[in-house]
């Protein structure tokens, strides 16, 4: 009997390497994160609104909607062909369908951020070496709670109608705490302020994927009944 | 396999209204019905993919829980979708498949899968470029895999071409010799009527005539033109 982990593995390198071949939602959430950088920083008067106090909120801005673009795929490659039937029907237990799901997500999502954070410091001058390490703390902390919840939400929203709108409109109210935290954060990062100042943002993001991790573990296989 | 007084309704819609029947170890069911029988419907609730909302299915004295993983270990089944992913090649669906079920040597069991239905020269292809036939082979490749006790059978022959059905029925008939149980849905009375140790009609949800095979086929299609003809 393979373990959940090695299950949850199985699935996530599935979906990798899929989207690997065909690129789509990857190539599409890059195009839009280039698109809402450039935008922002070409629409932005530097006379009325400095870079500095502008760049916390367009990066997750940027962030948000691009893993909100990649997530709604996660579920999406599994009405193909009804293969959703050959995940249910195999001994994979729910919660490695999760886990392997919200795996991949990660790794897309990531992907994309990887790339967007030079991009947005090339457009907003901003110099990331000295405050690296923290604000890849952040962006991770922040990324594990929105794609946990984003992708319990696209297993409901697959199969209905406009299901994309429908992840979008499920997924926003969620995204109000980790990213509101997130921006806070990365503000005080970006302008060099101690720890003790973000620390409490910092805990609090902590709780929340604690949280929602766990929430969406458990009231995954709920989702799945027709 | 012991299915007694199974319901299912969709809203309004009375899918399955009291199916019972018995299967022993080795015997074939198949099940005839026209369109918005209720046929699908059945072989969903005993693939464990539907949770029926009366009645109980139990397979060797126990009862079916559809989350029980155990359960679907021993269930095989192949439906109208063929459940693969076409941007993967015929090889990486089934040792993906090979894996979820945790078999011991996942590309030695999805190698021998695709030699048994033929398909083993199209190993490294993708899904996406197969005809038809061919990707009913495959689905029945992944449904196989893993040996099932339990074979569940939704129009099977649909997409196949002359030779690709008689395969398929040579591999069933091996399948039915090595004692595994089925149950067939088709419209087909011909493909059904060879498999099947019993048979049954559907109409509505319900089961109107069930037992063993027992008359040619002429009989059966008398029977079935009298059980599906409109009441007045």
């Amino acid at each position: 009997m393979p373990s959940v982990l090695a299950q949850a593995w199985a699935i996530a390198a599935k979906d990798l390497l899929l989207e690997f071949r065909s690129r789509t939602a990857f190539l599409s959430a890059l195009v839009f994160t280039a698109l809402v950088l450039a935008i922002f920083n070409f629409a932005r008067d530097p006379t009325a609104v400095s870079a500095a106090d502008l760049a916390p909120s367009v990066l997750w801005i940027t962030f948000a909607f691009a893993g909100v673009l990649t997530l709604s795929r996660a579920f999406g490659l599994e009405k193909e062909n009804r293969a959703m039937d050959g995940l249910l029907l195999s001994p994979a237990s729910r919660t490695a369908i999760y886990v392997g799901k919200t795996a991949a997500n990660l790794v897309f999502v990531g992907a994309i951020e990887a790339i967007a954070l030079p991009l947005f410091a090339l457009f907003f001058d901003v110099d990331l070496l000295p405050v690296l390490p923290p604000l890849v703390l952040v962006i991770a902390l922040a990324t594990i709670g929105f794609v946990s919840i984003g992708t319990l939400m696209s297993s409901m929203a697959v199969n209905t109608r406009y299901g994309e709108l429908l992840l979008l409109v499920l997924v926003l109210p969620f995204l109000v705490t980790p990213v509101s935290a997130a921006a806070a954060m990365t503000a005080k990062i970006l302008a060099l302020r101690p720890s003790v100042e973000w620390a409490p943002w910092l805990r609090l993001l902590a709780a929340y994927d604690i949280t929602f991790v766990v929430l969406c573990t458990l009231v995954f296989e709920y989702t799945l009944e027709e | 396999m012991e299915v007694a007084g199974l319901a299912k309704r969709f809203g309004h819609v009375r899918a399955l209204r009291g199916v019972d029947f018995a299967l022993g170890s080795g015997e074939s069911l198949a099940v005839f019905g026209p369109n918005g029988a209720g046929k699908t419907t059945l072989l969903r609730v005993l693939a464990g993919l539907l949770k029926p909302d009366g009645g109980a299915v139990r397979f060797g004295g126990r009862p079916l829980v559809s989350a029980e993983s155990a359960h679907r270990r021993r269930v095989g089944l192949i439906s109208h979708h063929s459940l693969l992913y076409d941007g993967l090649t015929a090889a990486e669906n089934l040792v993906f498949y090979a894996r979820l079920y945790g078999l011991a040597d996942p590309r030695g069991a999805a190698a021998g899968a695709l030699a048994a239905v033929g398909l083993g020269d199209r190993a490294g292809d993708r899904v996406a470029t197969f005809s038809r036939g061919m990707v009913q082979r495959l689905a029945i490749a992944r449904a196989l895999l893993h040996g099932p006790d339990v074979l569940l059978l939704d129009e099977p022959f649909s997409g196949l071409d002359q030779h690709a059905a008689a395969a398929l029925r040579e591999l069933l008939g091996r399948l039915r010799a090595e004692r595994r149980t089925m149950v067939l849905v088709t419209h087909n009375l011909d493909e059904g009527l060879e498999l099947a140790s019993h048979v049954a009609i559907q109409v509505a949800g319900r089961f109107v005539s069930l037992g063993p095979r027992d008359g040619d086929l002429a009989a059966y299609r008398a029977r079935y033109a009298e059980a599906t003809a409109p009441r007045a």
